[in-house]
């Protein structure tokens, strides 16, 4: 019999709410298939299993508020047979999937970050907003509904019981508040962190860039960010104490090279999900990946192993952002690289002076684990790397 | 399509990207971007929106000319005009 506990979706997570099952008694689950979606302070998101097996018993509740590591529900491994049923109130393995637990509603009210901003302005109470989407997710078009005066159906009606016990909806943008304020304090309060920084001049890499997406159909552009992250991850695969975590006293280095992208939300506060193993991708994976990972952030729809692998983050400012950036480490990493904005500056190269497009790269790190000195010669090498566009191709 | 038909649709793909715009509060003839927050991630997903709507390939080489919302009507409407 296998354990499907709530997995840890990031350092910053203890507790979560079981939004909907997506699996019922008696289903087959496969490696890396969806079983759950659990909502986290930040967001909501797809829970994964990692292990095979038939679907037993589900044990968590819609609703049901759980701190990491409950049990929520147990398999069957190939081959095993259920036990004994001991009394009627059993829970049978079924052969067919349990229709009630698999549409199960949500119990929480989703609100679309647009509808919640509109309803703001607009001076709209959203507990007496019917929603329309997704789980009865509320939309703009509901809020706007709302706004032109279209009966509105108090909500507490369709709600199960079981979120009315729950109290209030749940404030987003308050929880990422807390979230964030909550890793960040640990992160300072433990983290010895250095900083060190290097000017990359881009002009090679642009002229790279700006070539191989003349040749490209649209859809297939390149942005320069997917770039810094290839020769990011590139630079770590050499410099293997900057990617990993401190735990119980101790580093330890990770195998794969997982990129935490720190991606913000247009209502404010962010979250770095993984691209995972970013290392061994060619240029337009990773490219493709991140437009992934992006919009499906914005749009909450993260999967348990991009909340929770991430071995070192990534800010990346972009184009509208600070000349430069210090990030803050989110433990148990023990290295954050930052890009502030590509912007063109005087250069000095060989007793003259020319005019580059030139990034600002930052390294942020765990001086328990590395010392300045290497954090440097992470960052020449970074510099390297971006001096040669083609290779990071590959 | 008249200029108004290629407003409308490139403020729909703006508003798919960045839904908190009020489309009233929006000029027309001030930089793009310094009235709606998009980094070039959402930059590139409103081309590729306006790519995908009005089948109109916008290279890079271009962007320089798209700096206001009047800018991206008339560049897609000069665009149109020679397809």
């Amino acid at each position: 019999m296998i354990e499907f506990k709530l997995p840890a979706l990031g350092s910053d997570m203890d507790e979560g709410t079981l939004l909907e099952w997506k699996v019922g008694v008696g289903d087959t689950v496969r490696k890396g298939q969806v079983v759950a979606i659990v909502d986290t302070s930040k967001a909501a998101v797809d829970i994964e299993s990692w292990q095979e097996g038939t679907v037993h018993s589900l044990i968590a509740e819609p609703g049901q508020k759980m701190p990491v590591g409950t049990v929520m529900a147990t398999l069957l491994e190939a081959g095993e047979a259920a036990p004994a049923r001991v009394g009627a109130g059993d829970t049978a393995p079924a052969p067919a999937p349990a229709p009630a637990a698999a549409a199960a509603p949500a119990p929480r009210r989703m609100i679309s970050p647009a509808a919640r901003k509109h309803a703001e302005e607009k001076g709209i109470d959203l507990d007496r907003v019917t929603g329309s989407g997704p789980h009865g997710a509320v939309t703009l078009d509901d809020v706007e509904r709302a706004v032109a005066g279209a009966p509105v159906t108090p909500v507490a009606a369709e709600l199960p019981a079981a979120a009315l016990e729950q109290g209030k909806p749940i404030d987003r943008t308050a929880d990422m508040r807390r979230t964030i304020a909550a890793a960040m304090s640990r992160s300072k309060r433990e983290i010895p962190h250095y900083y060190v920084a290097e000017d990359i001049p881009l002009a090679k890499a642009l002229a790279w860039l700006q070539a191989a997406n003349a040749a490209r159909p649209m859809p297939e552009r390149l942005l320069p960010a997917a770039l810094l992250l290839k020769g990011v991850a590139m630079a770590l695969q050499r410099y293997p104490e900057l990617n990993g975590y401190w735990r119980d006293g101790e580093f330890q280095a990770a195998q794969a090279i997982h990129l935490g992208v720190a991606i913000s939300l247009r209502q404010g506060g962010l979250i770095a999900p993984a691209l995972l193993d970013a290392g061994s991708k060619t240029l337009t994976q990773l490219m493709q990946e991140l437009t992934d990972l992006v919009k499906r952030t914005r749009a909450a729809s993260l999967r348990s192993s991009e909340m929770s692998q991430a071995t070192v983050t990534v800010t990346n400012l972009g184009d509208q952002g600070a000349q430069a950036v210090f990030g803050v480490i989110t433990p148990p990493q023990v290295a954050l690289v930052g890009f502030g904005r590509v912007a063109e500056r005087p250069w000095a190269e060989n007793g003259g002076l020319k005019v580059l497009p030139v990034v600002t790269a930052s390294l942020a790190a765990d001086h328990r684990v590395s010392d300045g000195h290497r954090g440097a010669l992470f960052l020449r090498e970074l510099n390297d790397l971006l001096q040669r566009p083609e290779e990071l191709e590959k | 399509m008249t200029d108004a038909e290629i407003r409308a649709v490139a403020l729909a793909t703006l508003l798919s990207i960045a839904p908190e715009v009020e489309a009233d509060e929006l000029r027309g003839d001030r930089p793009l971007r310094s009235q709606v927050d998009l980094d070039s991630m959402d930059w590139l997903n409103f081309l590729l929106g306006l790519h995908e709507k009005l089948k109109v390939d916008i290279p890079e080489a271009d962007y320089a000319r798209l700096v206001t919302l009047d800018d991206v009507v008339a560049y897609l409407q000069s665009k149109l005009a020679a397809q």
